[in-house]
Formats: C-alpha cells, structure tokens, sequence
C-alpha cells in the first residue's frame, strides 16, 4: 500500500496511464468489489469515517455532505458533478491529476455516485484544458467499453452515465451553484443557498458537487479504509493533499505529501527554497482567495483548523510565494484586477465595490495614493470581506489577500503614497 | 403566530413572510431595490441588510439580508446597529461609483427609489475618483425610453419581464460591472405588459415616453383615482395632468383588481384625452354641410328644440352610469337603450346571470389562485389584458407548492423557479388560433368557435358520465383540481361560448365546491348599462327613425352600420373625440373624457368603481352627464345623478356607498388632488394672461383642485396619489396596506353589486350563426379610445386574412396574395396554427363590418402587392430625428 | 409569438453542426440547456458567432436571440465578434505576474503590433487575457490556440508565435 495514492500512476511513469496500465496497477478493483456488492450506505460510512475534507478549498467534511442527500424519490435523475474547472490562480493541482490518471478520477466519481443513488455525472472542466479533456474523453469510453460505466455496470443493476461538459470561460463557474447554473446553459450566476444543491441542484434534482481531487481519494479509501487513510495524515486531518509553490522558489512544481505537512517542509525541502537572489516576504498558503501569511509562519502545518488558526485558509492547498523584490501592492493589484473582472455582476458589493479596489490600487502603484485611499480600502474590506454581505463566497475571497496584505504590508502602501512612487524595480526581475 | 425580537421590540410576523415584508409591513424604514411584493426576493442589492443574532448570548451577530430571512420563533434581530447602518451606507456609496450625476434631468427625479433609498442611509459624499461605466442606450418602441447609465443592476427589469410577464427579447447581457439590460437589437418590446417597466425599475433606466414629450416632476402633478377605460377589467389608475393636459396614467394598487400592474394599451391609451381629435366645442351642422360654432348655451338650446317629435336615446358601454342615466331622464325611460348591438345584450345578460348566482365569480387577484383553468374561446391578452398576467401566476401554483413541499418559502423565488422548472397547472386553451398564452398553457387547441361550445358541452356531459376521450381527460383535470377555474368573454362574439362555458362552471360546481368562473366582458361599462337597461333593443329602436336621435359617446356608425343613421332628420351626437357618427350629426355637443368627468363604472366581475375627474375640461367642454340633464332643464352634478340611480335602480344601489360623496371631509378638509410641493403659480400662462387665475373650485367632489387638502388619511377611493414621508416613488404604497400586498388600510375600493347566493340553472343555447370569418382582438388597435392615442396608434396592425394551408388551398389562395371585402384589401397569411377552416382578420375600426360576412364574402385580388408584414408595425429603429 | 413561416435554421447552420448540437440535446432535458453548447460548437466550426449563426443556433433550440446572447455574452471564451486563425490567451493571474508576465505581454504586444482585443492585420492572431491556465509551476504561459505553451521569457517569446 502506497504512501502517495493519489500520484502511485503518475510519479515516475512517462506519458497518461490509459486503462490497463491503471487496471495493471490495481485499479477498479475497488469498483468491482463494491458495486452491487457493498451497500450504498455502507460506501458513505466509509467516507464519513475517513474524516475526507473537500479539496476545492473550502474543506467540508465530504461524509456529511454526502449524507445530506434525501433518499432516492423515483421521480427524476440525480447528480453527481466532479469540479473540474480549476481556476483559481496559483492552483495547478487537477490538472495533472486528470491529464496523467483520468482513471483515477473516473473510478472514484462511479463509487460516489453510486453512494448516493446518482444516475447522472458530469466533469464540469474548463476550456483552456484541452490535454486533460481529450484523456477524459478516451478514458470514458475506455471505460464504456469495458462495462465498468454505462448501464449495468459490471452487470450489476446499477448504472451510471458520465459526460465531459466543457466551459465557455469565467472562473466564477468554479463555484459549485454558478456552476450547476452554467450546466443548465444559463448565464453563471451563483444561487443563495439554503436550498443546497443535495435538495434543488441540478434542474431541481438531488445533486452532488464535489472538487476533482476530492473524488479521486475515494477509490483509495473505499480499497483501503478509512483507518489507513487517517493514518496517512501528520495531524488532526487524514490523507494526503497535493501540496504546490509557484513564484520565485527554485523547483516550483506539485508534490503529494501527507496533510499536516508543515509549510517550511513543502517550501525548503520540496520547492527548493527561494531562487538564488530572492527573500521570502510572505505567501498565500492556498491560492489566490487567501489570505497572507509571513516567514512567522513556516512551522505551521499545512491543514484546514491550524491554518485558520494563523488567520488564513489551506484553501487549495497550492502557495503563490511572494518574494521581497516584488511589490506587494503590485500583487494585491493583480489580484484585485483579476477578481473584479471575474465577478458575475449579481451583487452590489462584488460588482461595484471590487472595481473601486482596484482602481485605488492601481491610484497606488502609479504613485497618485493618498493616506485616505487606505481608510476606503479599509471600510470597503469590511463592507465587502465577509461571507453574509454578498451573494457568494467570490468577493470576500477577493477581500482576503487586500486585507491580510494591508496589515503585513502596510509600511509598503505608505511608502508608495509618501514617496509618490512604487518603490520596488519596475516589475520583478 | 411566531414573534420576532427586532430592536428589542417585539413583532409578530407571519411565519410564512420574509423579514423585510415583516419589518416593512411594521412600519420600519428599511432599503431595498430588488425585493418586490408581487416577485419575492432573490438577494441581489444587498441593501436590506440587518443584525442577525444566533442566540441569547450572541451580542455580535452577523449581517444578513432581511429580504432573504424566514421568520422563525423567538429569532432576535437589529436594524439600527451601526455596523449594519453603515454596511446599508456602503452600499448606495457603491452603487454611486457608477451613477450619473443626472438627478436635475433625470425624469424619475422627484418619485425616485434610489433617491429615497440615499436619503434613507444617509450616504452624501462622493469619494470615488475614477470613471464611471456608460452604455449606449436602444429605441425600444413608443412608449419607453431607456436610459442605461441610471441602472443600478437590481436585476428587477428582466425578472419582472421574463419570469412575471412571461416575455423573452428583454435580457441581461454581459456581467461584472459592465451588465447591459435591454435587446439583442434595438426595437419594439413586444410583450403587452413592457409598460410596468416604468414602475419597476427603481432608476431612471425606463421612463415613460408618452410623458417625456411633455414631462411633468411628480410633485407638479394634479392626479385623481380613476378606472382605466380600456376594457371591462376595471383597472384602477392614476391619472395625471398640467396645464389641462393629461401627462401620464400610473398603476392605483388594489389587493383585489389589478394589483401592482396595469398592461400597456391602459397606460398608455389615455392620451387620446390629449389627441388633436378633440371636440372643443359644440358645432351646429349648417345647409353646406360643415359646422358651425356655437356657444354652449345656445347649443343646449338648440338640442333642447329638437326633442319634439320622437326621440331615441342611444346610450353606451363606454360611458359613466351617471352619463347613461342622464340621457334615459332626458329621453325617458321607453325611448333609451344601451346602445349595445344584439348580440353584444345577449352576451352580457349571460355575465350578469352568472354574476348575480351562487357561482364563485372570483376576482383578478383571486384568479391567481386558482390551480387548472379552461380558457374558452376568450383572447385574454388582446381582449381583457391585465387578466393574463393574472393567469401567468395561476400556472405557477404548482411551484408554489412542489416548493412548499421542498421547505422552499414561496418568495425565495429563484429557488422556487428552479425546483420546480417547468412544472406548472394545467391551463387548457381553447381557441381558434395562437394564443398568447400558448408558452404557458399544458394544451392549447384550435377549434373554430362552434367546435369549441361542442368540446365544452363535451367536457360538461364528461363530468356527468358520458363518454368521448378528448373531453374527458380535460374534465378529470378540472374535476381533481382543487380550485378549477372557467374562463370565457365576449372577444368571439359567441353568446353559446358564453353559455356552454357557464353550463360547465354549473355542473362542475356541483363536483368540485372550489369552481369558479370569470367572465370577460367587452367594454368598460358594459354591465353598468345592461344594469341601467338591457331590454330595449338598439337596433330595433333605430329602425323606427325617430325624429331626433341623441346618441351618448357612442360609434353608432361604426357599431351597427352607417346605414342606421340614414333618414334621421336630427341627430344631436355627445363624445369627446371625433369620429364617423360624429360627422353624421346634426348637432354636436363637447363631451369631457374620463379624466375630466366624475363616472362610476361597473367592471366584469360586476364591481362598481368610481372614477374621478382628473382636471375640470377647457373651454365649453362638459361632461356628458351634465350637458344632457342641462337640456333637460338644471344641469345635475355627479352624485344627485347617483342619488336617482340608487333610487331607480335597486341593483345599482350600492352606488352611493362605493366612494364618498361630495361632502365627505377629512377634519374638515377635502383631499387634495396635488402634492404639498406642487409648484404653485407659474407664469406659463403669461402669454395669456399676467392676471392671477382664479382658484379652480371642485364643487362637486370631496377632491379638490390643490395642494390644500389631506392625502394622507384619504381612503383608497378618493386618495389621489401615493406618498409617504421619505418615500416619493410607487413604493410608499407599502404604508397604505395593512400588510404587504394586502387590503388598503382605509377600505378596499369599489364594491362587488352580486354577493347573492341566487341559484342558477343551465342556460339553453340557442341557433347562433357562427362564421369562420374570425375577428381576432388586439390589444393595440380594437379598442376605440386608445387608438386616438399618438404613440399606440402606431402599432395598430394592418389588415391580414390569416389561415392555414389547407384552408387557403381551399380558397386558392398562397401565401401574400390578397384578398378584399367591402372596399378592405387584406394580405393573405399562411398560419398552420389556425383552426381548420377558419380565416382570421384583425378586429379593427375599419373591420368592424366584418363581423356579420363569412368566407364566401371574400373575394382574391389580382396583382396584389403584400407589404412588407402586416403584423408588425413598420420597421422603426429609432426615434432621433438627427 | 408568430407562427409564420421564417427562415429556418437550416439554411444557416451546416448539417453537421446541426447534428452535433442534437447530440447533445439527446442528454438533456430540454432543448434550452444545450445553449452553452450550441455557441461552442458553431464556434468550433466558424471561430466565432455571428449576428446570424446566433439566431440560427436561438431558433433551433426555441429561445429569443435575447436570452440566447445574455448567455452568449456572459462567458468570455464565446466570441461574438471574428477573431484571428489563432487566438492567444495570455495568462495574467498572479503567478505569472510574479514571474514577469507583463514584461512578456508587453514583448508580444510589441510583436505582433497589437493590444489586446486587437487582431494582427495578417489575421493570424487575436491577443486575449485570460485567468490563471493552471501552469503555475512553468509560468509565465498562454495558450495559443489549442496549445500550452510555458516557461515564456520576452527573449523566447518569438519562437512560441510561430
């Protein structure tokens, strides 16, 4: 039994695992001694014994969401979606999942479907993913073939259909209501929640939204148990994540590492540290809707309640480093441009109050700052950084990063305004 | 019933309203923009925010909106917290980064939402320092004008047009802080109901044309309550003018009528009061032919000379109760008749048979409870209009409760839509072609109207036990039906439709105790006169050529044929607008329209309603009423003519009692028709006069031609425009229901005249001839007051003979060859979705004498040349004439 | 609302993009849902979506052309104006800004004579922005058409154009 479930068919391996490398390598044993063996409820047991946080970022118990779902009523199709529309800027994590073990992403969407009675799944994978797409579309039918999806699954009775259904763009689709939105053929707009997705999800139907690298853990412990998962992690959470770095560090990649792996493990030992000539100056611990965290921080494990503890999120779990030849004001203007144009237009505080952000940032970095454009971040970080205040979680994400980056960074902002310029080298280099 | 701790006060709530209906309902001034009363909530603005608090001990609490909380037991909230006070703050100081600076030139200024709302939170300083986002604005037809700049993306337009209204070319295009509401291209909106757009939309973004050409700020405006003249739904409206020209007409809630919502040829029809076809003065035919003027006196004089001999007064479905019984005092009572055709007399004793009996005859707002209805043979969108929204709602019944089911409260709108997709209750059409409501309706099928009065007495004989399929699948539907509803109406012209249809209400009342039956009838008066009189006939009376006829607001020309007017030596004609009797008359009285005469009107459901002038008419113009009991010897105000009606009248006494009479005072002081920041004395009339006017008096009404006066206290009859202190625009009408969407506090305007428990048997149809020749209503053209109006008579349709293949291979016509009828040149239109057999033309004025011909009275044309679409208006794409 | 006959969709759609767009159909449950799909599919055929094409793919699906291009619209991978052979979607998500992504935009700007939202006048190449393309650890990267292309510097820049 291996110690990295998740990447055993990549790390190593030349080129995608098609079906009988996966099948060589154990894979689908899980799916045959499940389907039409083991009891439904007995499969989500498992699950919820496993203590498996969603990987999406938002890190809800996968168990108890599952179980949300009524019992079957005989009177439409229910759903089960992967999340593969992996936008968030700084994460590269599915990707690589889906292009080089499509497989694994398959097998683990049949076992949770067939935990919740689904009949119907989609991978919702955005455009720009054309590689992973391709290996989705040969695995599925691959796996269409040999009666391992489809009706009668294995000749059992239960069956299960699944579609690749590409994007037409907006990372706003990433969020799992916009989401079933934008499968419908409308417009990505996000649903107030209650009613969640297990109630009224998909065309009102009993629905599942899970992230692709949560589904592809369920094979692993549905094969193995939850006790083994458990004991995969170095702390509270079990499992394995992949963990990533991006920015200046000298090997910036994605590795599979035991959740609770501390951020200086993943930084110095498996990214290399920072490139010769740079500092560390602080980090977004899980991509772009995060927030900030210092060198302080390194000894903190990398798990969902210590990273809260430190005031940021794990969040997806991929860091986006911020060196010390880099403005910081210059980032959170990147950022804030990147969520304003991603808003989806419902809400005042998003639409609105997200443009204004980043045209004082911008006001900022261009050296027109005043000290009464940080009192105007600061009120709108708190009219618009708090889950309640907007239709969805997309805004106070955007809000993470200006805030947390406001209190570390302060003296970076004064010194922008007073010195009426940015005071680092025009850009990075 | 739960009680709610807000502010440390108690409230008790309904448990099954939202917090914002509750807080509003409770008098607190809370802001919002995307909540609606009539479309539930969706979360959008975030502007209703308040304090939450998990539990006792929870002194923090989170904001949510109120507009999107239920209502449980013991839940504790804050309004005034200042976290949450200034998070409502924020929120218009970022919907003010994008707003432009246009409140001096802003036509919404004045009865603005979004004014109010700023007012309301407090927010004044504008600290954004960049750009804003502008948009290019689109024609959108004659009566809206579109202003993107103003919006504040509350989202309430294309949910109000698509989801309430039911219409697909208006969208929300693009997103973040860039989203564009209107067309894919510019043109004409095409759903009838665009209108309420105006009402809407919180911003200037959609203003209302018809009063941009001569705007008015609100609080300039001289309003009163009057009844929308459009057709027989009793519509209740605001109707306003200056300087004695009507500017615009606005919704008048009522819980029970119209609701929140008029259509469009109602609000935009009435400027026919303001058309250059006005008669502003009494003209006496002279031996050339023309007219000459005469002052008024002299005419009365005249018109008083003429009644020697024998004299027949014809009166009209279109005119006051008041008008209608002044004309039968000064002709008596053997030589009035109603003025209506027939056929017409019959249809409508069928409506106050079934009104005046133990059938459930529910309101409009009622009909939107109703769970599966039969439509027969009624165009409800082009005939009775408003009634369709109605309709559009009932459908949605099903939602509503495959929701509840879900634990979906029935204003979480979006998710309730969602849930329940495309599910709807059963609405069964029966006509002879495409109907409007077709998108929503779970059948529709084309018959011609005898084959639909043989499917209903189908659908009745099913419910008895006889057989055939067809009608028996639609009778178990209605018969399962917890509240089935029939709907008929006069625009076929079938008084066997009407009966058929009541026959089935009868029997299926029989199994199912929750039936109900609504009928549309034809013309705004047109019970009020069958309850004045309907058993002398018009057609016989003239027939006899009396000596003098005096015809009341009535095309008699156009009605019956100008062969009826032919051999009458004096016909003394009352209207206020031109027309083909008008020029048949010898003598010609100035009638007052609608907006500047005092009337009482009974609608279909048999309610009278008092309408009450707007403005006192210019030069000699009088109303009706006025001018003929003034030939009789004294003229006679509004309420002496009530006095006589109620005495003569026994089923229309309530007439007195449906809206306070002239000496109804509030402590003393009339309701004033003008706000009290009307701008006074101007000098717009300098070129005229420097002298001061003299005050206008209203002698004959509680309402009075001022500022000075109540509103506040008015009851809803008499109130002549909605404000509340901080609440200038439509939405203050929330202080003056007692709860949201709820009776007015007051009173609930108008009464029912049949609450009788009189029991009906079925009615025996009998011979009828019924042609194939099938006039079709529209809702811009068959209406003959709101075609004087300017922008609508741009959309009354050509003329087009309608069939399908089958027929007009038949008839050896093709599609867009031609064919004629009494000097008319219809273009042939090929239509699958017309009955078998059936031609269908556009009733219009100038049709009006088809409706007695049949196809062999349609002969081809040779080398005929189509335009381009007789359907649709011609192509307009913009209104700037630079 | 109009039931006379109109120009149907058959005459503008080719017949395979006719029955691709059913295809999809086939595992929905109406017509409408497959609007997503219908815009991307004729515009995998033609590059973009016209005026015309819009209606056509609106009619074949029973919905407005209104609600169809508020869908259209919404996403920025639909293009309802022509764009080049090849359409580059240059990264500018935060990792490649931290790796110098402007300094490359600005070189490909400078290149290819164009700003962004602009086509070169050979037609080649139409220049976009576009979110984060989940290459973090070879930034700075853009698509060009279907390919990824990473690791960019305003020196390799050129190579990656051809």
């Amino acid at each position: 039994m291996t110690d990295k479930p998740l990447t055993q068919n990549i790390i190593g391996f030349e080129g995608p695992t098609d079906l009988s490398r996966y099948q060589g390598n154990g894979g689908y044993s899980a799916l045959r001694s499940t389907i039409g063996k083991t009891d439904p409820d007995a499969v989500l047991e498992l699950i919820k014994d496993s203590n498996l946080k969603g990987r999406g970022g938002a890190g809800f118990p996968t168990g108890m969401k599952w179980s949300f779902v009524p019992k079957p009523d005989g009177k439409g199709h229910r759903y089960l979606i992967a999340n593969a529309d992996e936008m968030e800027p700084g994460t590269f994590k599915d990707r690589i999942l889906m292009e080089k073990d499509p497989h694994q992403l398959i097998e683990g969407m049949i076992l949770s479907a067939y935990t919740i009675s689904a009949d119907i799944g989609y991978i919702f994978i955005r455009a720009e993913y054309h590689a992973a797409i391709a290996r989705l579309n040969e695995a599925i039918a691959d796996a269409q073939a040999a009666n391992l999806l489809g009706n009668n699954i294995l000749d059992s009775d239960y069956s299960f259909r699944l579609h690749v259904h590409v994007s037409a763009g907006r990372y706003i689709c990433g969020e799992e209501t916009a989401l079933l939105n934008s499968l419908e053929g409308k417009r990505a707009i996000p649903r107030a929640k209650p009613p969640f997705p297990q109630v009224s999800g998909l065309w009102g139907r009993p629905t599942i939204v899970n992230n692709v690298e949560t589904l592809c853990n369920i094979t692993h412990i549905v094969k193995h148990g939850p006790d083994w998962f458990k004991a995969l992690g170095k702390g509270v959470d079990g499992g394995t994540k992949l963990f990533g770095a991006s920015g200046r560090v000298k090997h910036p990649g994605c590795w599979e590492l035991p959740m609770g792996t501390s951020i200086r493990e993943i930084l110095e030992d498996h990214a290399g540290g920072m490139a010769d000539g740079y500092q560390l100056k602080g980090f977004l611990p899980g991509g772009a809707s995060t927030d900030f965290l210092t060198p302080d921080h390194l000894d903190i494990p990398m798990e969902y309640d210590t990273v809260m503890k430190a005031g940021s999120r794990m969040g997806t779990g991929t860091m986006i480093i911020l060196d010390d030849r880099s403005c910081p004001v210059g980032m959170i203007a990147n950022l804030e441009k990147f969520f304003a144009r991603e808003s989806c237009g419902f809400c005042t505080p998003c639409r609105e109050g997200l443009p204004w952000v980043q045209q004082i940032l911008d006001k900022i970095e261009a050296g027109d700052g005043e000290m009464s454009d940080l009192d105007i971040l600061e009120r709108q970080s708190q009219f618009i950084g708090a889950i309640g205040n907007t239709h969805c979680a997309h805004a106070p994400g955007a809000i993470e990063p200006l805030a947390s980056g406001m209190k570390y960074f302060r003296d970076d902002f004064i010194a922008h305004i007073e010195g009426k310029a940015c005071p680092y080298t025009t850009g990075p280099d | 019933m739960p009680l709610i701790i807000v502010d440390d006060i108690e409230i008790e709530a309904a448990a099954d309203a939202n917090l914002l209906e509750v807080l509003l309902s409770n008098g607190v001034d809370i802001p919002y923009f995307c909540w609606h009363p009539a479309m539930g909530s969706v979360g959008a603005c975030r502007q209703c925010a308040v304090i939450g608090y998990a539990n006792e001990d929870d002194d923090r609490g989170r904001i949510l909106m109120s507009c999107m909380t239920p209502i449980t037991d013991g839940a504790r909230f804050s309004v005034d917290a200042e976290n949450a006070a200034m998070f409502r703050s924020s929120v218009i100081e970022n919907l003010m980064l994008n707003h432009p600076h246009d409140c001096p030139v802003c036509e919404e200024g004045g009865e603005c939402h979004l004014q109010d709302m700023t007012v309301m939170v407090g927010h004044k300083n504008r600290r954004y320092s960049g750009q804003k986002t502008t948009f290019r604005n689109q024609y959108l037809g004659p009566f809206i004008g579109h202003e993107m700049n103003r919006c504040i993306t509350c989202y309430r337009c294309v949910r109000y047009y698509q989801d309430y209204a039911g219409g697909d070319d208006l969208g929300a295009f693009g997103s973040r802080d860039r989203v564009f509401f209107g067309r894919a291209e510019s043109g004409l909106l095409e759903n009838e109901f665009a209108g309420n757009l105006i009402e809407v939309c919180p911003t200037g973004v959609f203003t209302d044309k018809t009063l941009a050409k001569h705007y008015t700020r609100k609080w300039d405006l001289q309003s009163a309550p009057t009844i929308c003249q459009s057709c027989s739904l009793g519509c209740n409206t605001y109707t306003s003018e200056r300087y004695g020209e009507l500017r615009r007409v606005h919704n008048r809630y009522h819980n029970e009528v119209n609701g929140y919502f008029l259509c469009d040829r109602g609000r935009f029809g009435a400027q026919h009061v303001n058309s250059d076809q006005r008669i502003p003065q009494a003209g006496q035919r002279n031996a050339s032919g023309t007219y000459d003027p005469i002052p008024l006196e002299a005419a009365l004089t005249n018109a008083r000379n003429c009644l020697k001999g024998t004299v027949v007064g014809v009166g009209s479905p279109r005119a006051s109760l008041e008008a209608n019984e002044a004309l039968r005092q000064l002709v008596g009572e053997a030589n009035y008749c109603n003025g209506m055709t027939t056929r017409d007399r019959d249809m409508h004793q069928v409506i106050l048979d079934v009104l005046d009996s133990h059938l459930n005859t529910p309101s409009m707002i009622e009909v939107e409870s109703y769970d599966a209805i039969l439509i027969v043979g009624e165009d409800v969108t082009n005939h009775a209009p408003r009634l369709a929204l109605s309709i559009r709602q009932a459908v949605r019944g099903l939602s509503n409760e495959l929701a509840g089911q879900s634990g979906i409260a029935e204003w979480h709108d979006a998710a309730v839509r969602e849930l329940a997709q495309h599910d709807k209750s059963p609405l069964i059409v029966l006509t002879p072609m495409a109907d409007r409501l077709d998108d929503v309706a779970s059948e529709s099928h084309r018959l011609a109207p005898n084959e639909i009065v043989a499917l209903v007495e189908q659908i009745t004989g099913a419910l008895k036990g006889n057989e055939p399929s067809q009608a028996k699948d639609i009778a178990n539907t209605l018969q399962k039906a917890k509240r089935p509803l029939i709907i008929s109406g006069t625009s076929l012209g079938s008084t066997n439709l009407l009966k058929a249809a009541a026959n089935l209400a009868l029997v299926l009342s029989t199994k199912n105790p929750g039936t109900g039956i609504h009928l549309c009838a034809s013309e705004s008066n047109s019970l009020g006169v069958c309850l004045i009189d309907n058993d002398a006939d018009t057609e016989t009376l003239l027939a006899g050529k009396p000596d003098t006829l005096v015809i009341l607001e009535n095309d008699i020309d156009g009605r019956f044929g100008s062969a009826v007017l032919d051999g009458i030596g004096n016909i003394v004609v009352l209207d206020s607008l031109d027309n083909a009797t008008v020029s048949r008359s010898t003598l010609v009285l100035p009638a007052a329209s609608f907006a500047e005469a005092e009337g009482s009107f009974v609608n279909n459901e048999g309610r009278i309603q008092r309408s009450m002038a707007v403005f006192n008419p210019a030069g000699d113009i009088r109303p009706s009423y006025h001018l003929l009991s003034a030939i009789d010897g004294e003229a006679k105000t509004a309420n002496q003519l009530q006095t006589q009606i109620a005495y003569d009248h026994s089923n229309l006494a309530a007439i007195k009692r449906c809206a306070p009479d002239e000496n109804f005072r509030i402590k003393g002081s009339k309701v004033a028709r003008m706000t009290h920041r009307e701008s006074g004395r101007t000098a717009i009339f300098a070129n005229i006069s420097v002298h001061e006017p003299q005050q206008t008096v209203d002698a004959e009404s509680a309402l009075a031609f001022t500022m000075e006066g109540d509103q506040s206290h008015a009851p809803s009859s008499l109130r002549s425009f909605t404000w509340s202190p901080g609440w200038n625009s439509n939405q203050s009408i929330h202080k003056f229901q007692r709860e949201i969407g709820g009776p007015d506090k007051t009173e609930v305007a108008g009464l029912r005249l049949f609450e009788s428990v009189k029991s009906l048997s079925a009615f025996t149809l009998q011979q009828e001839t019924s042609s194939n020749l099938v006039g079709q209503c529209h809702i811009f053209g068959s209406d003959e007051l709101s075609n004087y109006a300017d922008e609508l008579a741009t959309l009354i349709p050509g003329l087009y003979a309608r069939m399908n293949s089958a027929t007009a291979t038949s008839m050896g016509l093709s599609h867009r060859d031609g064919v004629s009828s009494l000097e008319l040149q219809m273009t042939v239109l090929i239509d699958d979705d017309v009955a078998e057999g059936c031609v269908i033309y556009p009733l219009i004025p100038a049709t009006a004498g088809l409706a007695t011909l049949n196809l062999s009275d349609l002969k081809k044309i040779d080398d005929y040349q189509a335009p381009l679409d007789p359907l649709k208006p011609a192509l307009i794409t913009t209104d700037r004439t630079s | 609302m109009s039931t006379i006959a109109t120009d149907s969709p058959m005459n503008i759609l080719t017949e395979m993009e006719i029955g691709e767009i059913e295809s999809e159909i086939r595992h929905l449950p109406d017509r409408r849902s497959a609007a997503i799909d219908g815009l991307k599919i004729v515009q995998a055929h033609r590059g973009w979506v016209s005026d015309e094409s819009l209606g056509a793919i609106a009619e074949l699906l029973g919905m407005s052309i209104d609600e169809l291009d508020g869908i259209a619209t919404f996403y920025n991978l639909i293009y309802r104006q022509p764009v080049g052979d090849k359409v580059i979607l240059f990264c500018d998500s935060v990792s490649c800004w931290l790796m110098d992504g402007d300094a490359v935009c600005q070189k490909i700007k400078q290149i290819l004579d164009i700003d962004y939202g602009e086509t070169t006048s050979d037609n080649q190449f139409t220049l976009l922005p576009v979110t984060c393309l989940g290459d973090c650890d070879h930034a700075p990267a853009m698509m060009v058409g279907d390919e990824l292309h990473h690791d960019l510097t305003p020196d390799n820049i050129d190579e990656h154009l051809k």
